[in-house]
């Protein structure tokens, strides 16, 4: 265990800050005009803020993995309230997914302008009638000289109406086992014959994402574009959901600040929040826990750059996370009491709305990417190799 | 920058887990629990031996000098198997505590808690907690009054008592005016006794001893949150034994999802709790101004999971883990017990929101 910092990085730190104050932008990222973005994002590559430690080639920075780096760049980020990079499907998950598994063109084609957000990407993986057993998904891909042929149809696609390409999974041999027949396809969104509908999702129009929709009838695409081999699909999005879950990681510490000082300002019958015995302790019981993911993930980073596998420790982040940004939210809302449920700008609304926001996108997150109790399967069954469900006799 | 344990580390706590499944197992603390004193003093020698007693000590009192990281494995050690032993008053409060006085040491407590021929006891409890009009007083150089819930004292050697929270004095067990009883907590591992003072003649007192107590009580604090997470992944370790072997309606129980699902959230929990222990231990040494802070937090985050751990592990064991020759209670009552030995949660969250002065506002 050795938390110093050396002198070095007592330097980086100074350098990220006087960097952050000379260029941040006010704008979050999401709402920037993509230029705008672009410009801001290519700024943070070059100077190594964002894509550090991926190869030159392919649009990043080149740097060598550091883990104190990442957290000092993470800290100084947070504390200028400002995301670092980009937290989008397409540079969280297909990237790292390219990376391991992509061919040198499609590296080379596609890393670099997802970094700089000039292309959106959203994930094509539950459909109707496969969420949790994803495996069992039904759109398939037909092969047709050159290309595959898509139909079927997606659901709960976040950003499919914003972005300009998807990854998916696809079943592209009917005859093989449920898990040997997929494969992972790289597709444009401008394709004919993809039709994107929004639902409306339970945050109304405050929510940053959206949820679609998408239908696809005779949809061509190119065979080079599968990721990997034909029919290792599966695997191939076992590794995409791996960066899903670890990039679930929101920032909980940052937000219980902001908690914090909701606390101090709120007040009922003339007495600050804080100044209850009873909402203090719940914030002390939630400040443990933040501190408890705020180590567990350095020792997950740790694990990492050490190359040691974190056992079953390592399959218990987004569980807890995503529980522990819901339970902050509440307190949140607690402490505002009837104020609490205000919505969509209305007066008296506290912070701009932001923990209503909030605590629904926690709960989408305890949903998606896996749900928890799918979580508690792989962490009993994966991690404490308890015996798998049996299977069901066929009748 | 590494946030993780060291080879040396990992080695120490193989080495003490090997050396407890061997020559402490629980048909050992099973015979301790019908003794006067748990304590065993072979148990203790033979931490000793293994450089366990010394590792808060200095160099040049036959001690190791290492971080309070280290003793913390240890006690977490102690916890996985519930030892019966004074480690924690002894081997971490007691040198913490002497460490920090300047000029303490003329009668060579420190060497020979090393060596492994001396036990300290330990009470604090007033100096957060009182109950039963207790307290102690100095007067003309005599002490007198009372302290409760005093950490393996009864086969100790010498007490460490805490007058307040800015002095100290040492009372040599057996003294005229000192009558110790034990008091029986359901916890049969761990020894606890009341002290009662009349116009005892002290050893040494020491003033000025304020960051002392303090100094004492967090690296108290630590440890016991060490003991109480030990003793939690022993009982994890049990509930996933079990599941993985008792079947019923021809299944093996664990392939329930109800119970399996139990199994998940006890992990889910001791993992990132490990994180905040190691974290609270390495800024005891390492980072001082913010160790008061996370010793509160560590101690009550660990004493809250650790109940539904207990309990938990309890249920996934049905009948069979109420009963007492499934020895599973040794594990649930030692955490029961320790929840509340140097502040239970809801002090403990009372004195972090008062450290980060969030109590001002009232
Ligand atoms: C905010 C949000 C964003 C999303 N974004 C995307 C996206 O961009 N792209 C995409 O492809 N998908 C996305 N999803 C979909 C998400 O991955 C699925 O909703 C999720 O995997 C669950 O599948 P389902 O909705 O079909 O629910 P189901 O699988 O039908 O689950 C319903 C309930 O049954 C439980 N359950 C199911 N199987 C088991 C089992 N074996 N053991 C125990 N319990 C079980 C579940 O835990 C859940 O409680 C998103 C979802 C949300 C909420």
């Amino acid at each position: 265990m050795n938390l110093e910092y050396a002198e070095r990085y007592q330097d980086f730190r100074l350098k990220v800050r006087a960097f952050l104050e000379a260029h941040k932008p006010d704008k979050s990222l999401l709402e920037a005009p993509p230029a705008e973005r672009a410009r801001w994002l290519t700024l943070q590559i070059e100077h190594g803020y964002w894509a550090r430690t991926i190869p030159k080639a392919y649009g990043g920075h080149g740097a060598e993995p550091d883990l104190l780096e990442t957290v000092i760049m993470d800290e100084e980020f947070n504390r200028a309230g400002t995301a670092r990079g980009m937290m989008a499907q397409g540079p969280s998950m297909l990237v790292p997914t390219l990376l391991e598994h992509g061919t040198e063109e499609q590296k080379r084609r596609w890393i670099g302008p997802t970094l700089r957000g000039e292309i959106l990407w959203c994930q094509g993986y539950s459909e109707p009638g496969s969420g949790s057993d994803l495996a069992s998904l039904q759109t398939s891909a037909r092969e047709d000289g050159d290309d595959f042929v898509i139909n079927g149809q997606k659901i709960w696609t976040s950003s499919a109406d914003t972005s300009q390409m998807m990854f998916l999974l696809v079943r592209t041999e009917p005859e093989a086992t449920k898990h040997a027949g997929i494969s992972y396809l790289l597709l444009s969104m401008d394709t004919p014959g993809i039709e994107v509908q929004p639902l409306r999702t339970m945050s109304g129009d405050l929510g940053e994402n959206s949820f679609n929709q998408v239908f696809f009838s005779d949809v061509r695409v190119p065979q080079t574009s599968v990721v990997g081999n034909r029919g290792e699909g599966w695997k191939i999005a076992n590794t995409t959901l791996k960066h899903e879950r670890n990039s679930l990681n929101a920032n909980a510490e940052g937000t219980l600040l902001r908690l914090m000082k909701l606390m101090h300002s709120e007040t009922v019958n003339g007495v600050p929040a804080m100044a209850s015995p009873v909402y203090r302790d719940r914030l002390m019981k939630l400040q443990a826990r933040v501190l408890s993911m705020k180590h567990h993930g350095m020792r997950m980073l740790t694990c990492s750059l050490k190359h040691e596998s974190p056992g079953v420790a390592g399959l218990v982040t987004k569980l807890q996370n995503c529980q522990l940004n819901f339970d902050i939210a509440a307190l949140a809302i607690d402490v505002m009491g009837e104020l609490g449920g205000l919505y969509d700008h209305t007066r008296y609304e506290r912070d701009r709305g932001f923990w209503q926001v909030h605590s629904i996108f926690s709960l989408g997150l305890i949903i998606g990417g896996g749900t928890a109790q799918i979580q508690k399967n792989i962490i009993s069954e994966r991690g404490l190799a308890l015996p798998r469900e049996p299977k069901p006799a066929k009748a | 920058m590494d946030f993780g344990l060291s080879e040396e580390q990992l080695l120490l706590e193989q080495t003490l887990r090997g050396f407890l499944a061997d020559r402490v197992p629980i048909t050992r603390v099973r015979a301790l629990r019908d003794e006067d004193c748990p304590n065993d003093r072979a148990i203790w020698r033979a931490l000793a031996e293994l450089g366990m007693t010394g590792l808060l000590i200095p160099e040049a009192n036959g001690g190791s000098d290492l971080s309070l990281l280290d003793a913390a494995l240890v006690a977490q050690s102690l916890g996985h198997a519930v030892t019966p032993t004074p480690y924690l008053s002894s081997a971490i409060m007691l040198p913490i505590a002497l460490r920090d006085l300047a000029g303490a040491e003329p009668a060579g407590w420190l060497n020979s808690i090393a060596s492994g021929e001396l036990t300290f006891g330990v009470a604090v409890t007033e100096t957060f907690s009182v109950r039963e009009g207790a307290g102690l007083a100095l007067s003309g150089g005599k002490l007198s009054g009372k302290a409760m819930m005093a950490l393996d004292s009864c086969s100790a050697d010498q007490l460490l008592l805490a007058i307040d929270d800015d002095t100290l004095a040492v009372v040599r067990s057996g003294t005229a005016g000192l009558t110790q009883s034990r008091l029986s907590t359901i916890d049969s591992t761990r020894c606890l006794a009341e002290l009662v003072l009349d116009a005892v003649t002290p050893e040494a007192v020491f003033e000025g001893a304020h960051d002392a107590i303090a100094r004492m009580l967090d690296a108290g604090r630590i440890a016991l949150a060490a003991d109480t997470l030990g003793a939690c992944e022993a009982m994890i370790e049990q509930a996933v034994v079990y599941a993985g072997q008792r079947k019923q309606f021809d299944r093996l129980i664990g392939s329930f999802q109800a119970v399996k699902h139990l199994c998940a959230e006890m992990i889910a929990e001791l993992e990132p709790a490990r994180s905040l222990l190691w974290y609270a231990a390495h800024s005891f040494d390492a980072l001082p101004a913010e160790a008061p802070l996370m010793a509160c937090h560590a101690l009550a985050h660990i004493s809250e999971i650790a109940r539904e751990i207990a309990s938990t592990s309890t249920q996934v064991h049905g009948g069979i883990g109420w009963t007492d020759e499934q020895n599973l209670h040794f594990w649930f009552k030692r955490i029961g017990v320790a929840r509340h030995l140097l502040g239970g949660p809801e002090f403990l969250r009372g004195r972090a929101a008062e450290l980060q002065q969030l109590t001002a506002a009232a």
